[in-house]
């Protein structure tokens, strides 16, 4: 490990460095999770979606020599798992949460059935920008390359909020989340505004997949996502349904993901995996300490699961 | 006019489940044609593999055995109208308290070793789950979010145990707790490879289908999660309902991580983290949260799973074909529930539907 030459120095270093690299995945899970939950709809698929999105970009970039075109790829297969979700979870009876389990069951199968002839192969990986060329520790440079994919992402959290703040599809989009009777009378198609917000949510989580198997950690295998789909909706309710405060709380979470690896590269790994679940962990403590039985949280769109 | 009702209400309770398995067997099959394998073959392989032989079917009933205990994991809550999706760390919970209770008390005569096994394995399932059920109740907690955070904290909390304090130094590539004695493992049922495990599943899932539909607990239960206002106002105690029935949901879970431990594994190591519990929230949600109609798709879904390793031999198919046809049958099963009371017009009683977040 390079830390090494760093001794102690090495371990806030190596968080922030794995807090730029680790946490544009939750960024864009989060971000699409948002987008979704806004209309009024759970979609606990995302972990599906994200694992899709992981191997069919690493599939396409192998195949084509192109890591964008990958991306692209990537938030396409999303976006079809997100049509299956948003048609199922709008049919009368039918919970959305239980469809979000459906589809990761059946999102996984189709990323490992269709990933397999892919696990060995390489392909090539997504470009890095380097702003760490006016430091002369090699630690440095390397923890500031950053990916534009993430730069992308960092970019889309404020146009989402002042989308949903100022635009007239953002205040659709608010009206069918939180009141669809209310939508209904102004003429809005519910069904249509959920679908297109789950299948955009999806395309986002689809791209999220595409960093994790092209970026970092950057090879595709059926272990590579490790719940971080999942978490998203919990960050979302962290994050209080605000797309700014989903940037922060997806740095927060690659942060807190980095902890374990940091602290081993220094020689501490007595307690490595209960440090990895410290996402886990910390997510739990949110809730528990966020939440409350007697009314619904600050922010949360009010026709939520509906 | 009642009777009709009911007689509707068995027809399409019925027929829309095996209608839901026979149209996820053509999409499947679709599938398999697309990916350039013979359907057909792929179901008679199926088939033989898991229901062919005697021999066939004794191995889709070990399958069963922790699906039947792991389904009632997520069944028995949704008759408060709560969905849990933590059969997994339950499990894994379970199945480390067997081990530790096994190897404390190796010395001890069997029978008490297994005992103390069960009872070690339904207390930290049972509390695991029952913790989700009091965030629920007094902080408001989403159930299946906490439960599912609580699936990877269990499954950490495994890898650290038997990585560092439980673990046997001569188990090299898979770190592995200290086994259990083979005199304290349950035994084969007599006359076949079959273990007790397949016992504690039927028991558990017929002592659950009595206490929801035959007592007074289950009644209030069923009220609960019908209504759950018109249960506090009916001074029913929901609080204490959701906990308890959380705790029995984790403690079955807990006990299909035992049988994992105690009868196939023999200690614990990341085997245990064999996605019996995904498999049983499937088992539960096609089985209408119904604990004796779980038994029987047990019993359906532990034969595809045992048919994994022939689908991957004779058709050369990877072993997520099994996933993604799972996956499929959840799908359409969840599609079918907005089925029911759709062909009968006069039978116009607005049903609930069980999940309700």
């Amino acid at each position: 490990m390079a830390t090494e030459a760093l001794g102690w120095w090495g371990v806030p270093l190596a968080i922030a460095a794995g807090t730029l690299r680790g946490s544009a995945p939750f960024l864009f899970v989060s971000l699409g999770e948002c987008l979704t939950e806004k209309s009024g709809k759970i979609n606990l698929g995302l972990e599906g979606t994200l694992l899709t999105g992981a191997m069919s970009a690493y599939a396409i970039a192998y195949l084509t020599g192109s890591p964008w075109l990958g991306v692209i790829t990537a938030g396409v297969a999303g976006m079809m798992l997100g049509v299956i979700h948003g048609w199922l979870s709008q049919q009368p009876r039918v919970n959305d949460v239980a469809v979000g389990i459906a589809m990761i069951i059946f999102g996984s199968g189709i990323a490992f059935f269709l990933g397999k002839p892919f696990i060995q192969p390489s392909a090539p990986a997504l470009p890095a920008l380097q702003f760490g060329a006016w430091s002369n520790l090699p630690q440095v440079q390397s923890a500031l390359q950053i990916s534009p994919l993430f730069l992308i992402g960092v970019a889309i959290a404020p146009l989402m909020q002042w989308f949903f703040r100022s635009t007239r599809w953002g205040l659709y989009i608010r009206a069918v989340g939180d009141s669809p009777d209310a939508a209904k009378a102004m003429g809005i198609s519910i069904f249509k505004v959920r679908m297109l917000c789950i299948v955009v949510g999806s395309f986002l989580a689809g791209i999220g997949g595409a960093y994790l198997s092209l970026y970092y950690p950057g090879s595709w295998n059926e272990r590579i996502s490790g719940g971080q789909g999942l978490m998203a909706v919990a960050l979302v309710i962290f994050a209080r349904w605000r797309p700014m405060q989903c940037l922060y709380a997806s740095l927060l979470f690659g942060g807190t993901q980095a902890i374990g690896p940091a602290l081993q590269s220094v020689g501490i790994d007595s307690y490595y995996y209960l440090f990895n679940a410290s996402p886990y962990i910390l997510t739990l403590l949110i809730m528990i300490l966020t939440c409350s039985p007697k009314r619904t949280l600050n922010g949360a769109p009010g026709a939520l699961g509906q | 006019m009642i009777n009709h009702h009911k007689w509707h209400s068995t027809l399409e309770a019925i027929c829309i489940p095996l209608a839901a398995l026979l149209f996820s067997l053509l999409l499947f099959g679709i599938f398999c044609a697309l990916a350039g394998v013979d359907p057909f073959g792929v179901y008679a392989s199926i088939y033989r593999s898991a229901f062919g032989s005697w021999r066939a079917f004794q191995n889709t009933l070990l399958r069963a055995a922790p699906l039947m205990l792991s389904s009632l994991c997520t069944a028995l809550p949704a008759r408060l109208g709560l969905i849990i999706i933590g059969n997994e760390g339950a499990i894994v919970v379970g199945g480390l308290g067997a081990v530790a209770a096994g190897l404390t008390l190796s010395t001890a005569p069997p029978t008490v070793v297994q005992i103390a096994m069960a009872i070690a394995a339904i207390l930290c399932g049972g509390l695991w789950i029952g913790a989700v059920g009091a965030l629920r109740h007094y902080r408001g907690v989403n159930e299946t979010i906490s439960s599912l955070l609580l699936n990877y904290i269990a499954i950490a909390l495994l890898n650290h145990l038997v990585g560092g304090p439980m673990r046997d130094p001569s188990s090299l590539n898979k770190p592995s707790s200290y086994p259990i004695a083979a005199i304290n493992m349950l035994g084969d049922i007599p006359g076949t490879r079959v273990h007790y495990g397949l016992i504690y599943g039927l028991v558990a899932c017929v002592v659950a289908y009595l206490l929801i539909q035959r007592t007074t607990f289950g009644f209030a239960a069923r009220v609960a999660g019908g209504n759950i206002r018109a249960a506090r106002i009916a001074g029913l105690p929901v609080g204490k309902l959701t906990m308890m029935i959380c705790f029995l949901a984790g403690s079955c879970a807990g006990l299909a991580g035992m049988v994992e431990v105690a009868a196939v594994h023999g200690r614990a190591n990341e085997s245990l983290n064999a996605n019996y519990g995904y498999s049983g929230i499937l088992v539960a949600f096609i089985a209408r949260h119904n604990p004796l109609a779980a038994t029987l798709v047990a019993i359906l879904l532990g034969g595809i799973l045992a048919s994994g390793g022939s689908l991957q031999r004779s058709h050369d198919l990877p072993d997520a074909t099994v996933l993604v046809f799972q996956g499929l049958v959840f799908l359409i099963v969840l599609f079918s529930e907005s089925l029911y009371g759709k062909f009968f017009k006069e039978s116009q009683v607005k049903r609930s539907s069980a999940v309700t977040v």
